[in-house]
């Protein structure tokens, strides 16, 4: 599975090149049961929109806001998200797993 | 992500180039490292048993942290030869993420009541194949037994430098397969890259057994390094 992520990065390339701001998030690191591997990547554009997951559904939401931020700022960022975490206990990873996933603006 | 780095990422993936994105992630400072420029790398010994594994992973070097993501192509399994091994191999190997795709011309054991949910394609290799794409991402296995349809497969498998290649049969089978492919133009170093008898030697009895042997073989060959491969085989 970790290597269908083709067309989101095509997504990526394709948002760019119509002119919206694209971040990237990429899950660098994984600790216990993580739904998803390292490398699993997400894609947002400035509408909000995004393609892939870096979770399983457990924490997009929170990592596409911090992605627009990350759009507007231009520097990326290193979140982190877990049990131990205030915001994963908000966002929750259910499986218990922590991840740390790296956002990036695109371009 | 600079969009010249994204784009060149997406071009070598749609080409099922091997690709490593080395990010810094104290700063973001990234570099896009191609299969073919890994052994002139400084991270050479990193890169390549991270591609070899097919996994991301952070390394630390020089007091930096550095995240390897690794963009390895899915790999293809082709079939020659909708036989009985044929009904455990395929889904076996979809079960262990390759794209499979099964050849035979004979329309009997082509169906796709013995192949559900499998791409097959029901003419000779040498129509069947080249729109297939076979390449170094790509296990070869051929199994009819037939050399009318496994030898021009083994040629087009040379040709392509798949990563494996298979040939159901015993040692004297292989022999005379062997005189028969260097009749038509296979190098001995060619010849020398099939794997005959198929499969590493498990005592396998049963279809299902020899597909679990020959996908151990074929998981061997994409997973170890070249020196402990050479042990196995």
């Amino acid at each position: 599975m970790l290597n269908r992520d083709e067309d989101i990065l095509q997504a990526a390339e394709t948002w760019q090149k119509q002119g919206h701001g694209v971040a990237l998030a990429t899950v660098v690191e994984t600790w216990g049961s993580a739904p998803r591997p390292a490398g699993s990547s997400l894609v947002i554009n400035d509408d909000g929109t995004f393609l892939g997951s870096v979770s399983g559904g457990c924490v997009e939401g929170a990592v596409v806001t911090e992605a627009l931020d990350v759009i507007a700022s231009g520097q990326p960022k290193m979140l982190e998200f877990g049990v131990a975490d205030e915001t994963a206990w908000n966002v929750g990873l259910s499986c218990g797993g922590t991840i740390r996933v790296f956002v990036e603006k695109v371009g | 992500m600079k969009l010249e780095i994204l784009k060149e990422l997406n071009a070598e993936r749609a080409a099922r180039r091997p690709v490593i994105i080395v990010t810094d992630t104290a700063n973001g400072d990234q570099r896009l490292v191609k299969a073919a420029d890994i052994a002139a790398d400084p991270l050479r010994a990193e890169l390549s048993k991270q591609l070899r594994m097919g996994k991301s992973g952070n390394v630390e070097v020089a007091g930096k942290k550095l995240f390897l993501n690794v963009y390895a192509p899915t790999a293809k399994l082709v079939i020659i030869g909708a036989v009985h091994i044929s009904q455990a191999l395929a889904p076996l190997a979809r079960s262990l993420d390759y794209d499979v795709t099964v050849v035979d011309p004979r329309t009997a054991f082509a169906s796709p009541e013995r192949f559900p949910d499998v791409p097959l394609v029901a003419e000779w290799p040498d129509v069947a194949l080249p729109p297939l794409n076979v390449d170094h991402y790509t296990a070869f296995v051929a199994v009819t037994h037939d050399p009318k349809i496994d030898d021009p497969g083994l040629l087009h498998a040379f040709d392509r430098e798949c990563f494996y290649i298979g040939a159901l049969g015993s040692r004297k089978t292989h022999a005379k397969r062997a005189e028969r492919l260097r009749a038509q133009g296979a190098k001995d170093s060619d010849i020398a890259r099939i794997h005959a008898p198929i499969g590493l030697d498990i005592g396998a009895v049963s279809p299902s057994e020899i597909a679990v042997a020959i996908m151990a073989e074929i998981t061997a060959q994409l997973r170890l390094p070249p020196k402990e491969k050479e042990e196995a085989a």
